[in-house]
């Protein structure tokens, strides 16, 4: 299987404070990878590093075969053209409409002419399930889950072969949670994308994540498929999936390991 | 004495003390007042089956007075409720050792200081730096300008600013002659607040009064917008998509303020002359005409252009420190106020310091 994303013995250090001691992990094509971890323990930090928003202070990581260490300019634009990012927050452009937000980099990097510019728009804003008079709309004017359906709106725009999320279901009620989950999903079997998500959401865990690397003590101590995370013995692990809680929630799940 | 929550009586051997009615946040103060007083010479028998009503603020006040007296004293506790000591057990455990604010000396605190300072001057050169190769790429490519942004900065800037560097202007124009006029009047030479006011005004006073209005205005502005949208991830969701933030964000601020300020400046001359106008007439009777006429005389065009060309400089400074104090904003509303107090600090100085120095080297050159 195609290796989308590789990170190697990456190290982060913020001064004297070390986040990351030689984290391991890579990620398959076409499948939805969730990077779990206590707060702190730099799964953000991991996250902007793939996105070439913070280096890391040793190590490597490739991206879609590139490496980012070192990357030209033109590679990493190109790169930035290859994959969608939603914030936690969503960070839309409050300046912009959200069809602005959407059409903004098809404007910057296509020649697209502004009619089909519109249509684009038009079937983002539907594949995410917001109605296309939302395009006309400020994001103050949206609630908290329209701003994520915004935001991922915005992500895909330039159909993008890799799609990062941070906490795509925190702040969402669970309702919302879970359609969004399904959405992702379906993104993923239609468009065939890779997504990396950073989640603590448990439904999204045993229900749509493929695999996941879970971070702590500075490093990745659990890697693979939710079985073989299961079968960690690390202290993190065991608080988190074997808890009273999760093993009565999940129980039909966690005995099939 | 106060004898509604807590009694006490003295027998041989020992003291007899009653807790009644109510234990709670509103009593306590009183309790307090009570309880120092308790004298614990004997053996004392606590009693609490008058107690009507407490909360984990009683059960404090008995947990610190207790351990007092039983330092002293063998303390005996009577007619107590379960759930009165199922909460004792509970808040006896938060008995710690107590909070300490960090506190920080004065040496630690100068040292800390100076390093940001220190700091904050390396990380200026290094958006400097930034700025000016992202400059000198828009040069070299001047379709990377984003001129629909640097319009609408212009506009916010330079337009929207036109009356109050106008009303500053005019007042300040007025308050030099007024001032002048009074000392020139003792003299018999009236006529010389031409001079005074066209070369103040032109060479001085018209550029630093428009630039430190716009730090106030325009500074203050860039800082808070980028901060924010630091805060938002706006200027990271950037990032990630390839538009870097000094095309789209600085480079428009920057050249937008130094193209609206020395129009502004301009703006700010005519006003400030003719307010010197108004108050020589008022003051010393001097026509309008008469005016113009000396003023054509006196005001030699290097005045005006020396005070036009201080206008890009003050703007460059004014923006960028505006833009660099946005980007220095960590992930607190906090951190803005600071920041923009910083910036509107740094530039208007920033633009005294430079004035100082541009008015050393003109007349130094003889200009």
């Amino acid at each position: 299987m195609n290796r989308v994303i590789e990170i190697k013995e990456i190290v982060t250090r913020f001064g004297t404070r070390t986040i990351h001691d030689g984290v391991n992990l890579h990620i398959n094509e076409n499948e939805i990878y969730g990077i779990l971890g206590e707060s702190g323990s730099g799964k953000s930090v991991l996250m902007k590093e793939m996105i070439m928003l913070l280096e890391p202070s040793a190590g490597e990581i490739h991206v879609l075969g590139k490496s980012l260490k070192g990357i030209s300019f033109k590679d990493a634009q190109s790169l930035r053209c290859d994959w969608g990012v939603l914030f936690q927050f969503g960070a839309l452009f409050s300046s912009l409409t959200v069809a602005e937000n959407i059409e903004v980099q098809l404007k910057e990097y296509t020649n697209i002419s502004p009619m089909m510019r519109g249509n684009l728009v038009r079937s983002k804003l539907a594949l995410v399930g917001l109605d296309p008079h939302v395009g006309a709309l400020y994001p103050s004017e949206l609630s908290g889950g329209m701003v994520k359906r915004a935001a991922l709106a915005r992500a895909l725009a330039m159909e993008p072969k890799l799609l990062f999320l941070d906490e795509p279901t925190s702040g969402l009620d669970p309702i919302g949670a879970r359609n969004f989950d399904a959405l992702i999903v379906e993104l993923r079997n239609l468009l065939g994308i890779t997504v990396v998500m950073i989640t603590h959401d448990l439904d999204s865990i045993f229900s749509i994540v493929d695999r996941m690397a879970v971070l702590a003590d500075k490093h990745v101590v659990a890697e693979g498929s939710i079985e073989n995370v299961l079968q960690s013995q690390h202290p993190f692990v065991e608080e988190f999936f074997m808890n009273e809680y999760t093993k009565e929630r999940f129980k039909d799940k966690i005995k099939d390991v | 004495m106060n004898t509604q929550f807590l009694s006490y009586n003295k027998q041989l051997h020992h003291l007899n003390l009653y807790a009644k009615g109510e234990w709670t946040l509103d009593t306590v103060p009183e309790i307090e007042v009570i309880l120092k007083d308790v004298p614990c010479d004997k053996k004392i028998v606590w009693d609490f089956s008058g107690v009507s009503d407490f909360d984990s603020a009683g059960i404090l006040l008995f947990v610190e007075y207790y351990k007092r007296f039983q330092e002293k004293v063998d303390v005996l506790l009577e007619g107590y409720s379960k759930n009165q000591k199922e909460m004792y057990n509970l808040l006896k455990k938060n008995k710690q050792e107590s909070i300490t604010p960090v506190k920080k000396g004065i040496l630690e605190n100068l040292g800390k200081n100076t390093l940001e300072v220190y700091k904050d001057i390396i990380d200026f050169i290094t958006f400097l730096g930034h700025l000016f190769v992202a400059i000198f790429q828009v040069t070299l490519n001047p379709k990377n300008i984003r001129f629909k942004e640097m319009v609408y900065h212009i506009q916010q800037s330079g337009f929207n600013a036109l009356i109050i560097i106008g009303l500053t202007a005019f007042l300040v124009g007025m308050v030099i002659a007024y001032q002048g006029s009074v000392q020139l009047a003792k003299f018999g030479a009236d006529i010389f607040i031409v001079d005074t006011v066209a070369i103040s005004i032109t060479r001085e006073l018209g550029p630093m009064i428009t630039a430190i209005v716009i730090a106030g205005r325009s500074g203050s502005a860039y800082t808070a917008e980028l901060g924010a949208m630091k805060i938002t991830e706006e200027i990271a969701a950037m990032r990630t998509m390839g538009f870097d933030p000094y095309y789209f964000l600085v480079i428009p601020r920057v050249y937008a303020l130094m193209i609206a300020l020395p129009l502004l400046i301009f703006f700010a001359d005519i006003v400030g002359i003719f307010g010197g106008m108004v108050a020589a007439k008022m003051q010393l009777g001097i026509s309008f005409i008469q005016f113009t006429d000396r003023l054509y005389e006196v005001l030699e065009v290097k005045h005006y252009i020396l005070g036009m060309i201080k206008g890009p400089m003050f703007a460059f400074l004014i923006a960028s420190i505006g833009c660099f104090r946005g980007f220095q904003v960590s992930n607190n509303t906090e951190s803005i106020g600071l920041h923009t107090t910083a910036s509107v600090v740094n530039s208007i100085f920033l633009v005294i310091a430079f004035d100082a120095l541009f008015s050393v080297i003109f007349t130094e050159m003889d200009l």
